[in-house]
C-alpha cells in the first residue's frame, strides 16, 4: 500500500491538471485578460478584505488571479506535452539506432549526446527564443529541441539489453526487416523506460518554461504562464506575498505531482533508470 | 589505460570544436546582426558600412575560422554594449560566479552526504521514504521562486541576510543556497544508491564478522567505494550549476557572468553571448573529462575499456 501512494497522489494532481488545462475556457470565473485598475491586489478569499468574488484575489492589474491560474495549467501542461513529444522522438530514435546498430552509429549518437549535455541549457534557450521572437510554439519546440539526451541515453542502453534477447534473434531469422524489429519488437520492450523518462522531462521542461518566462524571454505577455505571473508580481511581493506564492505553490504541486507519478510508475512497471 | 585516456580526450576535442560551432552559428541565425544592430530606419549604405566593420561581408567559413582563431587566443572582440573587450568584461564578472559555484557545491556535499547515507543505512524504513520524499519536493521546487522566497523570509520577514548584491560574504549565502538545490537531489540519489550497493557486498560482511564497529564499516569501507562516483558527479553537477546561475543572478542581483549573459542577450550584444555560450560549454567539458579520469584512475576496471 505504501508503495502505491506515490503513484496514486501522482497520477490524481497529473490528472487533475489535465482536466484543468483541456477544460480551461470553461472553468475560469473570469475573462483572465480583463484589466480592472479599480480593483488591484483584492486579496484571496481567506484574507482580510477578500471576496469569493475573486477567489485567489486579482493582480496588479486588476486581472483575476483564479482565472489566470487555471490558464495557467493549460500553459504548463501543453509546453509539457509538446516537449516530451518532440524529445521523445528525436531522443528513442537516436538512442535506438545507436543501441540497435552499436559500431560507428552508436559512437555519433554518442557524440550528439555529449555535445548537447555541453551545451548550457538555460542560456541557448534564452537566446533562441530572443532571436526568433517569444511565442508559445517557440518555447515549446526549443524545448523539444533541447531536452532530448535523456530519452537518447536511456533508450539507447535499454535497446542493447532487449536486443540481445532470443526473440529479437528469432525475429531476424524468421526474416523480419530491422526497421519491423526494431519498432515492433525492441520499441515495445522498452516502452516501460520510456514512459518514466517522459514524467522527469516534462517536469524539467515545465520548470524551465517558468524560468525563461520569469527571465522575460519565455511565454509573452498577457498570456498567464506561472513563471509570469511571479515575473511581473515580483515588484509587489514584500507587501502583497500572495501574488507570487500562489503561481509559485501551483508549479511546485503540479511538479511534484508528476515526479511523484513518475517514480510510482518506476516501481510499479519495473523499469530500472536513475534520474 | 592509455588508450581510454586518448579516447577521452579526443572526444572532449571533438565536441570543443562542434561547441565553437554552435556558439558561432547562435548569433547568426537570428536574422541580419548589422540590421539588427543598426536600427529598423537604418539607411542601406549605413547597415553596409556596420557589415564591413564587422566582416560579416565575408564568406561565413571565412568569418567563423577568424572567430574562432582570434576566440581560442582569448580575444572575443568588442561589447556592443559595454564597448569593452569581452574578454575583459568576462573577467571581471567571473569570479563572483565560481565562488558562488563552489560554496553551491559545497553546501550540496554537506546536505546529500549524510542524508544519502541516513537513507542507505534505513534502507526501506520511514526514515528512508522521508527522504526520499524532500528530494522528490525539493526537486519540484522552481529555483526562481525559491530564491523570491528565501529573499523574503530572510531578507525581509528576519532581516538577517541582504536581499540583494554580493556586498560582503553574507550575499553569497541565499543565492549559493538556491543553486545548491539544484545538485543536491541527484547527489543524494546516487549516494543513497552507491551506499546500498556496497553495505550489500561481501567485503561489509567479512568487516562485520571481524567486529568492527558500525561507523567504522560505514564510513572507511562502504564510503570510500560509495564516494568515486560521488566526486564525478560532483563535477558534473557544478557544470550544471554554473549553467543554471543566470536565474539565480538575476533574482539576486548578482553581477556574475550569469548576469551579465542576462543582458546581453536582451541587448543582442553577440560577442558577449558567444563567449558566455563557449566558457561555460568548455567549464563543463573540462569537468567532466577530469571526472572521467578520475573515475578511470582509481576504478582499475574502466582502464581496459
Amino acid at each position: 500500500m505504501r508503495q502505491r501512494l506515490p503513484l496514486m497522489v501522482g497520477s490524481a494532481i497529473v490528472a487533475f491538471a489535465a482536466v484543468v488545462a483541456i477544460l480551461a475556457p470553461l472553468l475560469v470565473p473570469h475573462d483572465p485578460f480583463a484589466q480592472n485598475l479599480s480593483a488591484r491586489f483584492v486579496p484571496p478569499a481567506w484574507m482580510q478584505g477578500g471576496s469569493t468574488v475573486h477567489l485567489l484575489g486579482t493582480d496588479q492589474n486588476g486581472r483575476d488571479y483564479f482565472s489566470r491560474l487555471i490558464l495557467g495549467t493549460r500553459i504548463s501542461m501543453m509546453i509539457g506535452f509538446s516537449t516530451i513529444v518532440v524529445s521523445g522522438l528525436i531522443g528513442t530514435t537516436l538512442g535506438m539506432l545507436g543501441g540497435y546498430f552499436g559500431g560507428w552509429v552508436d559512437r555519433v549518437v554518442m557524440f550528439l549526446v555529449s555535445c548537447r549535455l555541453a551545451i548550457p541549457l538555460i542560456l541557448v534557450a534564452l537566446t533562441v527564443v530572443a532571436m526568433v521572437g517569444s511565442s508559445l510554439t517557440v518555447v515549446m519546440l526549443t524545448l523539444g529541441l533541447l531536452l532530448w539526451e535523456r530519452f537518447a541515453v536511456v533508450s539507447r542502453s535499454a535497446t542493447m539489453q532487449v536486443a540481445k534477447l532470443e526473440f529479437v534473434s528469432a525475429a531476424w531469422c524468421a526474416g523480419c526487416s530491422r526497421l519491423w524489429i526494431i519498432l515492433r519488437e525492441i520499441l515495445p520492450n522498452i516502452l516501460h523506460h520510456l514512459i518514466v523518462i517522459a514524467t522527469i522531462d516534462m517536469a524539467i521542461a515545465i520548470l524551465l518554461e517558468a524560468a525563461l518566462s520569469f527571465l522575460g524571454l519565455g511565454v509573452p505577455p498577457p498570456l498567464p504562464s506561472w513563471g509570469l505571473m511571479i515575473a511581473e508580481a515580483k515588484d509587489y511581493m514584500f507587501f502583497k506575498p500572495w501574488v507570487i506564492e500562489i503561481p509559485g505553490l501551483a508549479l511546485l504541486v503540479l511538479v511534484l505531482g508528476i515526479n511523484l507519478l513518475g517514480d510510482g510508475l518506476r516501481d510499479a512497471l519495473g523499469a530500472e533508470t536513475e534520474r | 589505460m592509455v588508450r581510454y585516456l586518448l579516447r577521452s580526450l579526443l572526444l572532449a576535442t571533438l565536441v570543443c570544436l562542434t561547441v565553437l560551432v554552435i556558439s558561432f552559428a547562435l548569433a547568426r541565425f537570428g536574422g541580419n546582426l548589422a540590421i539588427n544592430l543598426a536600427g529598423p530606419d537604418a539607411s542601406t549604405e549605413s547597415i553596409a558600412r556596420i557589415e564591413h566593420q564587422l566582416g560579416l561581408d565575408r564568406p561565413l567559413p571565412v568569418q567563423f575560422l577568424d572567430w574562432a582563431d582570434r576566440a581560442l587566443h582569448g580575444d572575443f572582440g568588442e561589447s556592443f554594449l559595454f564597448h569593452e573587450s569581452v574578454a575583459q568584461l568576462i573577467k571581471e564578472h567571473l569570479p563572483v560566479t565560481f565562488a558562488l559555484g563552489l560554496l553551491a557545491i559545497a553546501i550540496a556535499i554537506v546536505v546529500a552526504l549524510p542524508l544519502g547515507i541516513a537513507a542507505a543505512l534505513n534502507e526501506g524504513t520511514a526514515i528512508d521514504v522521508a527522504i526520499g520524499m524532500l528530494t522528490l519536493a525539493g526537486q519540484a521546487i522552481p529555483s526562481f521562486w525559491l530564491g523570491l522566497m528565501l529573499i523574503i523570509w530572510f531578507g525581509v520577514d528576519l532581516g538577517w541576510l541582504p536581499i540583494s548584491g554580493v556586498d560582503d560574504w553574507t550575499g553569497y549565502i541565499l543565492p549559493a543556497v538556491v543553486l545548491a538545490f539544484v545538485a543536491i537531489p541527484a547527489m543524494l540519489r546516487l549516494t543513497r544508491g552507491g551506499m546500498v550497493d556496497a553495505l550489500r557486498a561481501d567485503y561489509i560482511r567479512t568487516a562485520r564478522a571481524k567486529g568492527l564497529s558500525r561507523v567504522s564499516i560505514v564510513l572507511k569501507h562502504a564510503l570510500r567505494n560509495a564516494a568515486m562516483p560521488i566526486v564525478a558527479v560532483s563535477a558534473v553537477q557544478l557544470g550544471f550549476i554554473l549553467g543554471g546561475s543566470v536565474v539565480t543572478e538575476v533574482v539576486f542581483n548578482v553581477r556574475g557572468v550569469g548576469y551579465l549573459a542576462w543582458e546581453s542577450i536582451q541587448k543582442g550584444d553577440f560577442p558577449v553571448i558567444q563567449a558566455v555560450v563557449l566558457l561555460f560549454a568548455l567549464v563543463f567539458i573540462v569537468l567532466t573529462l577530469l571526472a572521467d579520469l578520475l573515475n578511470a584512475a582509481l576504478d582499475p576496471r574502466l582502464r581496459t575499456v
